[in-house]
């Protein structure tokens, strides 16, 4: 019977089917992080019970690191004890524990695939929602709770039951200046937040294969927000010389045997899948979030919505609340949305290729009096690394950016970085919910080009006009 | 996970509707490093003034229900957030059953993953014991019978998804039920670590 590529990562992955709806899969790899595990570790201890197996896992700081000043005591006491428990935790139970101050320590979801731990056809799991972001190598990748956590930790399996299969086929080309995130954002508005409940979405197309690994990342990445329990876009050789001569990938004498098993991740022309949206890409314009939702999505050229466009009375009460939180009026041009903060960062979009996008906006420039900050915060150690060889730092820092250490910074408000109450930040990260960035902050969800150009006008701008 | 088969206690009656996971555990409290010790910041727009003094006056803070075990709670309890801080906190406060007229999803499947019986009875049952925790007559949860007693007055019976009532009963946690499938998963790795060696470092 012809199948997708969930099905095929699924089938390899059932220990035992336990008959009433619910399967043993086992979990090839857990990257692991400070907020989410510490209770985990707790139960191990007071079950008496070991962590299976050591190798799978991965440890690293980031939610809560401050991307400056590390030299300093943490100015956080409940930071510094999650962070001190996560490497306490590693060291006692055998985990590799990547320290803030190893050039490999950032962002867990940028380090997984950087270090080869992320590979086609796995199962990965970390107690975090953007996990999703591993399935731009055709791995089967979620976020668990700290419960499934331990459960992984002592059985190197979780029980579950099978999602739904939706595909997103995007068709024909991007525009030029439209990037991975325009895209993703559109497919979010186009869906919706619950769009994608119940389902794993495998990304496929044209215009999907034409993506960069880091556009696929970026995709994926943002699969939850779509409600999707994870993302998925089939290996190819891009995938493979990504994955080439990186520190835990297959060595060179097992390549080709991992790449015999690698080439059968793929859906199978005639499998059936529970739900099908098929976009255009020549349609997606360079987009922005207008509310508190990633649903709420608009192209740089259009205007706010007013609440009168929505058909559904509780979407109604939601923009209502949602205009209000943002200080925004209907009937507002995007371009006249003045910016108060710039943020280009996070799991969405901290790797190179987003540095080295946003560098090109602002080469030569200065960024807008009125901006308060403009962070730039790579993914990892190794970004920010190859970055300075790259020239882009003073890049960044000749225009009025500050330079960070990697980490999640502005993406959530549990580290230093936030922003105050009512100021508007062009922000590359993944939500835009009320308070993520501080409480009463303003998130617009962008890519980093039309965030570098933010910073540059004041005021949101169409990268495809500069 | 704590065996449960039978408890009898004086229940706290708490029957507001739509209690969510940010009222049981405010997100400000999510950046600790254990699951035990939560129950002082539980309930806490409930239970403390705007000074952050506790006032006393709510039901978890009297005198008379602080051996409860057994929380009788309103429609929809546990809705919003995700966060496992919820059921923490209320095991913290010492609750071993929660009874309500229905309770959000994610939030029931954690108190089970945390050994927190939830029963879901009619609403107007779920006032009579609220009447019962008021009245300071105790109740019995009888698991095994599937069964609520009110001394001499009327028994309600619950429903309850046999599999996990097994594993309530006999204090097995679901790592605790995997762990039964331990030879399953043995040869699960021995053939995948034969097939695709490079998974495996050590």
């Amino acid at each position: 019977m012809a199948q997708t590529l969930y099905d095929k990562i699924w089938e390899r992955h059932l220990v035992t089917d336990r008959g009433d709806g619910v399967a043993l899969i086992y979990i090839d790899r857990h990257l692991t992080h400070e907020v989410t595990t510490p209770q985990a570790y707790d139960g191990l201890r007071a079950a008496g019970r070991k962590l299976r197996r050591t190798d799978a896992v991965i440890a690293v700081p980031d939610h809560n690191v401050p991307t400056k000043d590390r030299h300093l005591e943490n100015p956080s006491k409940t930071s510094a004890e999650q962070l001190e428990a996560l490497e306490a935790n590693s060291k006692e139970f055998g985990v590799e524990y990547i320290p803030m101050d190893d050039i490999r320590q950032g962002i867990v979801h940028v380090i997984g695939p950087e270090q080869g731990i992320t590979q086609p056809g796995v199962t990965l799991v970390c107690g975090d929602s953007h996990t999703a972001t591993h399935g731009a190598f055709g791995a089967l990748a979620f976020g668990i709770g700290t419960s499934e956590i331990e459960h992984v930790f002592a059985t190197q399996t979780l029980q579950l039951k099978k999602s739904k299969a939706m595909k997103v086929d995007v068709q024909g080309a991007l525009q030029a200046g439209v990037t991975a995130k325009d895209l993703v954002l559109h497919i979010i508005g186009l869906i919706g937040t619950a769009g994608g409940t119940g389902h794993v979405i495998e990304f496929s197309g044209k215009a999907i294969t034409a993506l960069s690994m880091e556009g696929r990342m970026t995709v994926c990445n943002m699969a939850i927000e779509a409600g999707a329990r994870a993302g998925l876009i089939a290996p190819d050789e891009k995938t493979y010389s990504y994955l080439k001569g990186r520190p835990q990938s297959p060595r060179a004498d097992q390549w080709d045997a991992a790449l015999k098993v690698w080439d059968t991740l793929y859906s199978d022309p005639d499998a059936q899948f529970d739900t099908v949206v098929t976009v255009e890409a020549a349609d997606v314009p360079p987009t922005i979030t207008w509310g508190t939702s990633p649903e709420d999505t608009v192209a740089v050229t259009g205007v706010v919505p007013s609440v009168e466009s929505f058909d559904d009375v509780n979407k109604q009460k939601a923009v209502v609340k949602s205009l209000d939180y943002m200080g925004l009026v209907a009937g507002t041009a995007v371009t006249d949305i003045p910016v108060d903060r710039v943020f280009i960062g996070s799991c969405t979009n901290s790797r190179i290729e987003d540095l080295r996008a946003a560098a090109s906006i602002i080469k030569g420039k200065k960024i807008a009096g009125h901006i308060i900050a403009a962070l730039v915060v790579p993914g990892s150690g190794l970004v920010k690394k190859q970055a300075e060889d790259e020239g882009l730092d003073q890049v960044f820092l000749d225009a009025g950016f500050e330079w960070r250490d990697p980490g999640c910074s502005m993406c959530l408000g549990m580290n230093p970085d936030i922003a105050g109450v009512g100021e508007r930040v062009a922000s590359t990260s993944n939500r835009n919910f009320v308070g993520r960035q501080g409480t009463g902050a303003r998130t617009h969800l962008v890519s980093p080009e039309m965030a570098a150009a933010a910073a540059i006008a004041g005021k949101f701008v169409d990268v495809r006009e500069i | 996970m704590k065996k449960l088969v039978k408890i009898t206690s004086i229940a706290t009656p708490f029957g507001q509707a739509n209690v969510d996971t940010d009222i049981i555990m405010p997100s400000e409290y999510l950046k600790t490093t254990k699951r035990t010790g939560l129950g002082i910041h539980a309930f806490e727009s409930v239970r403390y003034d705007a000074d952050g003094n506790l006032t006393g006056e709510a039901v978890f803070d009297q005198a008379q229900y602080a051996d409860s075990e057994i929380l009788v709670a309103g429609d929809n309890f546990g809705c919003g957030s995700s966060r496992e801080h919820a059921p923490w906190a209320i095991d913290d406060l010492g609750y071993r059953v929660i009874i309500a007229p229905s309770f959000a999803d994610i939030f029931n499947g954690n108190c089970f993953k945390n050994g927190i019986l939830t029963i879901a009875l009619p609403q107007e049952q779920v006032d009579q014991l609220i009447e019962d925790g008021e009245n300071l007559s105790p109740i019995t949860i009888d698991l095994e019978r599937q069964v609520v007693e009110r001394g001499n007055k009327e028994s309600f019976s619950f429903d309850y998804n046999p599999v996990q009532k097994n594993m309530l009963m006999n204090g097995l946690d679901e790592i605790g039920v995997t762990l039964q499938n331990s030879a399953d998963i043995d040869a699960f790795e021995a053939r995948q670590r034969a097939e695709q060696p490079w998974l495996y470092r050590d």
